[in-house]
């Protein structure tokens, strides 16, 4: 057991794998020797080998069919797209390929692809590195967006992606690469896919989120106890498709909720999740369910992010005003 | 003034040299290029020649099956069957082919029950239920994606070192596409055992090859992705043979991929949903392909070799009928499609969402 950030973890997770099956590759622009941008695949060619773990011309597309190829030919490949940002190039094969797969060849293919990306705002990258088009992937049955909150999380939710025999679109948050540290196991164990984690728990108060704004929430939750509110944190870990279950039992039990999500008001997983528990618990509800996110305009300028992005204190406003509703 | 002093039309002259169209036998159906000509066996002239007869005859049958109302999407190919028949003859049955929704005779000679082609014209989900041996996917429809696919295939076969092949088949238009340009791009750095072939038609639905690129030929793209690129006739069968066999070899022996033009034509419209090639075509260019076609050349060819007459083709023709209603008859017998088996094949491991909807559409598929 050791203390890690969340992107020695992540390696960690790749490191577990590349050695538990030799049909693992890590491949992407500069993963190679370069050992990513972040880092997050430093010293994996060395230590498993250039078949193994390979640099890929610069082109996002190309790396999605060759992951597609590869896994036909029985591989379990783990690509890199270097920012999220970048994700809309190669979108045909995300959405219009590997995702429908197996379905389009009646269960007789599988696409093992878990697909790496960076993204979120907070660590004021150049313009289109960091946007939250995580809404996008959710919208394509056969594919599972992933984003773990925490180191502990995003070495489990990672080699269970790597195993799983369907693709996952992982998505890392910039700002929690190196933020903190957690008690990662070393080895291998994983955390499972398509479940939520109540990660605090509380009476008065449902906060259903992910990724960063998973911190934001905590630090809202720890606020709000001050005034006497308990608010237990919902952290979704799979954004698509979701475990409706974890949230409804938590809504039944607290009567209000407040959904919290990086991405614009239009854009991310948030408006699914109010949806839901419209259809399946408004008569628990004690007062309409609050949402807090982000302006309705593309991803804000390097210098403009903490204007633009949901903090804690727009979540201490929102469920203060859930809760005196 | 610096005008001049670089001669941008000389380079531009240099860079679009023309790729020599290569050839073996001509319209007469004799052998002018003896140094290239593949020397089949009899036995493999007659096979090749059959299977050509072959798919004319299901084109023709498939084209009056969809009149029927019996067939659903169809995009004819009567005049493509040198480009895709020869180029088929030469894979090996361990080969992989990513074909485009007009490349369905290459699938059913490489293996692909001749069934199944029909129930995936039909939009049935058992006509894209491929045996796991069977190595293929079904025709791609976004026009690119075969190609950056053949580069992750080709590169799996070089990574087992698996002697075979990953063949991706595009018409002139595809050539336009982004992906096309990273797939052969991809492939060519990685020294992966694809073989790209262009079947140019001379037209994207309607719009000619000439709109599509300032390019001379279509293979010279190649030369941007550091690969070897070759115009051949497309109505010549033994030329495409040649080239493919070819390519082949190279791809197999570690050399990389190889892209490969051929000059073909499609006697009918784009598709049977609507096209009409008179509002983009002349007739006097149909007669010119027309002269062209692939099928007289070669029944020349083997009848001066005593090897073929009417009398065997219209055996054959006969023969390859009775299959290809039998095939018919067998898509009649596929099960109704249900729902539930569409939720059940979305996930490996189904997710809550999943798991509702299916109990929802097994309910009402119950009653």
């Amino acid at each position: 057991m050791a203390q890690k950030t969340m992107i020695q973890a992540i390696t960690d997770a790749m490191a577990v794998e590349l050695a538990n099956d030799d049909n693992v590759l890590v491949f992407g622009e500069d993963v190679g020797k370069n050992g990513g941008v972040f880092r997050a695949t430093e010293g994996l060619q060395a230590k498993f080998g250039e078949d193994r773990v390979f640099d890929t011309p610069l082109a996002e597309s190309g790396i999605g069919g060759l992951s597609i190829g590869l896994a036909l030919e029985g591989f379990r490949p783990v690509p890199e797209i270097q920012f999220f940002g970048f994700i809309l190039e190669t979108m045909d094969s995300i959405g219009g390929q590997m995702a429908r797969m197996r379905y389009r060849m009646g269960n007789t293919r599988q696409m093992p692809i878990t697909i790496r990306a960076p993204f979120g705002g907070g660590v004021h990258t150049p313009e289109m590195h960091s946007d939250n088009f995580e809404g996008l992937i959710t919208s394509f049955p056969g594919i599972r967006v992933v984003v773990p909150s925490n180191p502990y999380d995003a070495k489990g939710l990672l080699i269970s992606a790597i195993r799983s025999n369907d693709p996952v679109m992982y998505l890392e948050h910039m700002k929690l690469y190196r933020s903190f540290r957690d008690e990662v196991p070393d080895g291998e164990y994983t955390v499972p896919l398509d479940q939520a984690n109540v990660t605090r728990s509380g009476r008065d108060v449902t906060i259903v989120t992910y990724g960063a704004m998973v911190r934001e929430a905590t630090k809202a939750a720890d606020e709000l106890a001050k005034a006497n509110i308990e608010a237990e944190v919902i952290d979704l870990r799979t954004i698509a498709p979701l475990d409706m279950k974890t949230i409804i039992a938590s809504v039944e039990k607290t009567g209000r909720v407040v959904v919290v999500q990086e991405a614009q008001r239009q854009a991310g997983v948030g408006n699914q999740v109010i949806s839901e528990i419209s259809q399946r618990a408004i008569l628990n509800l004690q007062a309409p369910i609050g949402f807090v996110a982000a302006p309705d305009t593309p991803f804000p300028f390097g210098q403009a992010e903490t204007a633009w992005l949901p903090n804690a204190n727009d979540i201490i406003a929102e469920v203060k005003k859930t809760v005196n509703f | 003034m610096i005008n001049g002093k670089i001669d941008f039309a000389k380079i531009v002259d240099t860079e679009s040299q023309e790729f020599p169209e290569i050839k073996v036998l001509n319209e007469a159906g004799e052998i002018i290029a003896p140094e290239l000509d593949p020397q089949l066996t009899d036995e493999q002239l007659v096979a090749l020649l059959s299977k050509m007869v072959f798919a004319r005859t299901l084109d023709q049958r498939s084209t009056a099956l969809n009149r029927q109302g019996r067939l659903g999407f169809y995009a004819p190919t009567a005049g493509h069957e040198a480009s895709q028949v020869a180029s088929e003859y030469a894979m090996d049955p361990g080969d992989f082919i990513l074909p485009r929704y007009r490349d369905v005779p290459e699938l059913v000679l490489h293996g692909l029950p001749l069934a199944k082609a029909f129930l995936w014209s039909r939009g049935h989900q058992m006509g894209n239920e491929y045996p796991d041996e069977f190595r293929a996917l079904p025709p791609q429809i976004i026009i690119g994606a075969q190609y950056v696919q053949a580069a992750g295939i080709a590169l799996g076969l070089k990574k087992r070192g698996r002697k075979q092949v990953a063949y991706a088949y595009t018409g002139d238009g595809g050539t336009s596409q982004g992906d096309f340009y990273e797939g052969i791009n991809f492939a060519g750095h990685f020294k992966a055992p694809a073989i790209f072939v262009i079947e140019n038609n001379g037209f994207a639905i309607s719009v000619p090859r000439a709109e599509q690129t300032a390019a001379k030929t279509l293979a010279q793209k190649a030369v941007a992705a550091g690969i070897p690129g070759v115009v051949v006739d497309g109505m010549d069968a033994l030329a495409v043979y040649q080239v493919m066999a070819s390519a082949r070899e190279w791809a197999i022996a570690g050399n990389g991929p190889v892209l490969i033009e051929t000059l073909t034509y499609r006697y009918g419209p784009h598709t049977l949903s609507g096209d009409d090639p008179k509002r983009y075509r002349t007739p006097e260019m149909d007669q010119l392909w027309l002269s062209r076609d692939p099928l007289i050349r070669m029944r020349k060819y083997l009848t001066a070799k005593g090897l073929w007459s009417e009398e065997k083709e219209n055996q054959l023709i006969d023969q390859y009928k009775a299959e290809i209603k039998a095939a018919i008859d067998e898509a009649d017998q596929a099960p109704k499609q249900q729902v539930s088996d569409f939720l059940k094949n979305t996930y490996d491991v189904q997710p809550q969402n999943i798991q509702e909807q299916l109990q929802k559409f097994e309910q009402r598929e119950a009653n």
